[in-house]
């Protein structure tokens, strides 16, 4: 299974829908959205991974380097995800204290620093 | 002799492959069901890494996965062919130094993850390189076709 990306504003905050799998291979496509957002001006990002079959450290590595790119310009990078399996892989890697995790895009978007 | 040996290009888009076929295995092997997704995840983070490595070092040999049935445990190994580049502390920062930012972060990360998901674990070598060692627990009574 592939990766699927889209992209939706809601208010001023920007969604993207990924569905299927983030693996080494990719990854990379992740990374060029997130990239191109941020370049594009969109500083406060929502990713919805509740369409996720799959995330591994590469996938990871790129929600990291969205998060430091979005920081740079004082923005936020919230994720939605409810999935056990994905959450342990950021709950083993300590990665639940540097990402917001919540359970909907409606409490993503409602939610402030 | 290994129930299954798979030898892939150091290319990412095999790395799913290697993936199902090692979930696969470890299913009809008796694992049990609610570790497939650790075995899933740990064979894709272990063959991530070699392949990383090999596209690094640029060498062209297979990646190689060894799935062994045994009468109590499944074992997965898979060997990347970088001398030196496991098995030490050293070896496994050396890899990590050669990386660019972000692949280093990505190749310390997929480490973190194996060793968060595999308690039986061994980062060693073999005569062609790296190996990582894993298994888990197999039923009593595998699942048979």
């Amino acid at each position: 299974m592939d990766l699927s990306l889209s992209t939706r504003t809601v208010g001023d905050r920007t969604v993207v829908e990924v569905g299927g799998e983030i693996d080494v291979y990719t990854a990379p496509k992740l990374r060029e959205q997130l990239v191109e957002l941020v370049n594009e001006g969109h500083y406060h990002l929502i990713v919805d991974m509740e369409g996720v079959d799959f995330l591994d450290s590469t996938g990871l590595g790129v929600l990291v380097g969205g998060l430091k790119r979005v920081r740079a310009h004082e923005g936020s990078l919230r994720l939605v995800c409810n999935q056990e399996r994905i959450l342990k892989i950021f709950r083993i890697t300590g990665l639940t204290k540097v990402f917001p995790i919540h359970s909907s895009v409606d409490e993503a978007v409602a939610a402030t620093d | 002799m290994a129930t299954v040996e798979l030898r892939f290009s150091a290319l990412p888009e095999h790395v799913r492959t290697a993936r199902l076929v090692a979930a696969a295995v470890a299913r009809r092997a008796g694992v049990d069901e609610s570790v497939l997704d650790e075995v899933r995840l740990a064979v894709g983070e272990a063959c991530s890494r070699a392949v990383g490595l090999h596209r690094r070092s640029g060498i062209d040999d297979a990646v190689r996965v060894t799935l062994v049935e045994q009468e109590k445990r499944f074992l997965i190994e898979v060997g990347d062919g970088v001398p030196g580049t496991a098995g030490t502390e050293n070896g496994s920062s050396r890899a990590i130094d050669g990386a660019s930012g972000e692949d280093a972060a990505e190749a310390a990360m997929g480490l973190a993850v194996i060793s968060g998901l595999v308690d039986d674990l061994d980062i060693g070598s073999d005569e062609n390189g790296g190996v990582v060692r894993m298994s888990w627990p197999v039923a009593v009574h595998p699942v048979l076709p």
